[in-house]
């Protein structure tokens, strides 16, 4: 057991740190470290651009998309060495969240099932940052039952024809491409009957309509698909394996977003140590020390454990379900946090936004943590993920698991 | 960097287990348990034969010359097999602390002693009420003789010595604290059982009447060995509570699998499903916590009073979290003297406050934390 680097990780992290140093764009660094979730957001500039400028400047440098081979963009770096480029990174890094669903989820996915040309072409630009992936899984009737999909895609000569809807796809409103999993049989049972793509978002009949959230904000989007057509060539599996297909992007996914996921703890304890309360300094105050050492050791325990799962995989492991474990604990470790950090404000904790508490970053973050909980699985499907696939228990009862898909009653049905 | 254990150290687990599987059976568990007998001596034997006893000891005191990381594989298993002997006072405290701060002739007359199950140790620091505090201890030691009664005393009535803490000063400063050896055995120490929650291991009242002791590391020095001994006895013991949060949920799990009511397997229904993916979860964060804490141990960095307080608070939430719901899952059953569940609740909640209580070590913690922000 070693935390120390090797000779040759502490001459990596000289040659990324140095390159940092001289390449980031350091007039955002104040706000992007100030950000947490629900704020990543510059004052004075398009986060959106500012995130593809530096990406296409490390793309060019050859610090994109780290663990990825060199030929599609990446680097080829082991695990480890990704974790030091996060680590020297800092808070530039939080301009990648901009493309966490096509780095984390549409890139694996592509490279596991894409045609050799297919990958040659698209995925270096996506490394790069400059062209924007989506994910278009979820529909309005499916939530987490993602197989109870109804967008169709009906074989036409040598392309496929979709109809049909998804939603709360992240990021759509920028996106050039999306993998996009479909319905091409409804009479055999569910999860048989699916097929993935991946399509060109400027295609004739894709439309994207944002959501507004509870937040206030609009990160998601409804997409409608009116007679898209879809070349085969960009079928990613075969027809009738999108479930199976789609399993090696949730994986990647709770994997990404698991690892990536903020549980709200430095901030709140860099505000305790400031913050003054009617008797004393907040940190001196029992109460307020005994909820920041239960949530410091839940981050610290988060932490340590994606390092072993770094460490398990660069002994070459496969990341396995117990990634679940970050999503479920951060998810609703910074909704607690957050709420216990306007309770330290008092009345004034009401007020959000700039005229609030530092800027209102607790507020913002307290507003956009139920999605956090939702996104990419919920708490419960979390749970059943662990309890089924760890512990080995046994799986929920599924009343449609054997029906045909188009015999399943299903209410508000089209 | 790597975060893991070695193979050799993953292999001395399993070998560890695999002893404790036919030598520590629920069933030889419950010999401690009923009273029958104060802690298990033919384990406590077998476990000295094993070299598991003085592992981490230097080999010139009857050790095997390992480290701290091969003492944590061991500890785990320790936990996980519910173990009735008294390794913890013995080896995290006692040893611990003639480790740090004895002199050549202490550890030559007690180490070998330790490593081969012939000497039981303990440490007497709690007097009553309250948590580890220079304030708390009122026993007096003048002119190398003590006075006073120290309570709970971990296996206190099976120890052959105890390191002692004691008051030499009235400055109202840590350097009034020193701390003592005392030959249990040799007379002038009176030792009562206490009926505690936890009986596979012991607590005792020992009172101490113008009792002969010697110095164990410089006088005034007290409080900084108590502190680094406690800080190594917390990684320690959370191994062992990450062994026992492991096997409450494995006890746990197989019930679940194993009973069927309303007509299918109490474990394919979701509230039962997720209380145990929740306890996978403590358990989980509770070793990561404590594989920290395990290399701030074993290389004795600067970050060890940190990595230490935060996985005793991890293992303690998780072993208790996982302890009480292993019964909850088995329902009734659960909670009848008959089915084991309760001796893994008994030894949560007694382990829960041994080094000093959850509160205490909260408070630690970010009181380590703004010392280290502070830097």
């Amino acid at each position: 057991m070693n935390f120390d680097d090797t000779p040759q990780e502490a001459e990596f992290r000289a040659t990324a740190r140095a390159w940092i140093d001289a390449n980031a764009p350091k007039q955002y660094e104040d706000e992007l470290r100030k950000s947490s979730l629900g704020r990543t957001v510059l004052k004075n500039a398009d986060i959106l651009e500012v995130a593809k400028a530096w990406q296409k400047k490390k793309a060019d440098a050859g610090w994109a998309c780290l663990h990825w081979p060199k030929e599609y963009g990446g680097r080829g770096s082991s695990p480890i060495e990704r974790v030091i480029w996060q680590q020297e990174e800092g808070p530039f890094g939080q301009l990648s969240r901009m493309f966490i669903i096509g780095h984390g989820m549409c890139g694996p996915t592509m490279m596991a099932f894409a045609r050799e040309e297919h990958k040659r072409t698209y995925l270096p630009p996506l490394a790069s940052g400059e062209k924007v992936w989506c994910q278009l899984f979820s529909e309005p009737a499916g939530g987490s039952d993602v197989a109870g999909l109804r967008t169709r895609a009906e074989k036409d000569g040598d392309d496929w024809v979709i109809n049909g809807q998804k939603i709360w796809t992240s990021g759509a409103h920028y996106s050039d491409y999306g993998i996009l999993l479909t319905r091409t049989d409804p009479t055999v049972p569910k999860h048989k009957g699916l097929t993935m793509f991946f399509l060109d978002m400027k295609s004739p009949g894709v439309e994207v309509r944002p959501i507004k959230q509870a937040s206030g904000a609009s990160d998601f989007n409804e997409v409608y698909f009116t007679n898209v057509r879809i070349p085969d060539h960009q079928r990613l599996g075969e027809v009738g394996d999108g479930w199976n297909v789609s399993l090696t992007t949730l994986m990647n996914e709770r994997s990404a977003i698991g690892a990536a996921v903020s549980t709200g703890f430095p901030e709140l304890f860099e505000y305790c140590s400031s913050l003054v309360l009617d008797d004393g300094p907040a940190i001196e105050d029992p109460a307020v020390r005994s909820k920041l050492a239960n949530w410091a050791v839940k981050a610290s325990g988060l932490k340590y454990t994606s390092m072993r799962a770094i460490s398990a995989l660069s002994k070459g492991e496969r990341p396995g379900p117990e990634n679940s474990i970050g999503k479920l604990v951060a998810g609703s470790m910074i909704q607690d946090v957050a709420t216990y950090a306007l309770d330290l404000q008092g009345a004034s904790g009401v007020i959000s936004g700039e005229d609030a508490e530092l800027a209102g970053r607790f507020q913002a973050m307290l507003l956009r943590a139920p999605g956090t909980r939702v996104e990419g699985g919920t708490d419960e499907i979390m749970r059943n993920i662990i309890a089924e696939r760890v512990l080995g228990l046994p799986g929920d009862i599924r009343v449609d698991k054997d029906v045909p898909f188009n015999k399943i009653p299903t209410k508000g049905r089209g | 960097m790597n975060f893991d254990f070695s193979d050799d150290q993953k292999q001395l687990r399993d070998q560890a287990r695999k002893f404790l599987a036919e030598k520590c059976s629920p069933k030889a568990v419950r010999v401690v348990l009923d009273g029958k007998a104060p802690y298990d001596k033919e384990l406590w034997k077998g476990l000295a034969e094993m070299g598991f006893l003085g592992v981490a000891f230097p080999e010139e005191f009857g050790g095997a010359g390992a480290g701290h990381l091969e003492l944590c594989v061991i500890a785990e298993e320790m936990g996980r097999a519910n173990a009735p002997v008294p390794f913890s006072s013995t080896v995290y405290l006692a040893a611990e602390a003639l480790l740090i701060a004895g002199t050549d002739a202490q550890k030559k007359k007690w180490l070998p002693a330790i490593a081969s199950g012939e000497a039981i140790g303990t440490l007497a620091l709690f007097e009553g009420k309250g948590n580890p505090s220079p304030k708390n201890v009122k026993l007096t030691a003048a002119n190398g003789v003590l006075n006073g009664v120290k309570k709970p005393v971990a296996d206190g009535a099976i120890a052959d010595f105890a390191v002692v803490a004691a008051r030499t000063g009235s400055s109202g400063r840590d350097s009034d604290i020193s701390l003592f050896l005392v030959d249990l055995k040799a007379g002038r120490a009176e030792v009562k059982s206490l009926t505690n929650l936890d009986p596979t291991r012991g607590q005792a009242e020992i009172t101490f009447k113008d009792c002969k002791a010697e110095p164990l590391g410089a006088a005034g020095d007290g409080w900084s060995i108590l502190t680094q001994v406690l800080d190594r006895a917390a990684v320690l013991c959370a191994f062992e509570q990450v062994g026992g949060s492991d096997r409450a949920l494995e006890m746990g799990r197989d019930y679940a699998l194993d009973r069927i009511a309303f007509g299918r397997q109490i474990g394919s229904f979701q509230a039962v499903k997720h209380m145990l993916a929740d306890m996978y979860v403590s358990a989980t964060l509770a070793r990561s916590n404590s594989y920290y804490g395990a290399w701030a141990l074993s290389t004795n960095a600067a970050e060890l009073p940190e990595a230490a307080a935060a996985a005793r608070i991890s293992a303690t939430q998780a072993f208790q979290h996982c302890a009480k719901n292993n019964i909850q899952v088995h329902g009734g059953m659960g909670f009848t003297w008959e089915f084991d569940c309760h001796m893994y609740y008994r030894r949560a909640n007694a382990m829960a406050l041994g080094l000093g209580s959850l509160t205490y070590w909260e408070d630690q913690l970010i009181d380590r934390m703004r010392k280290k922000n502070a830097a």
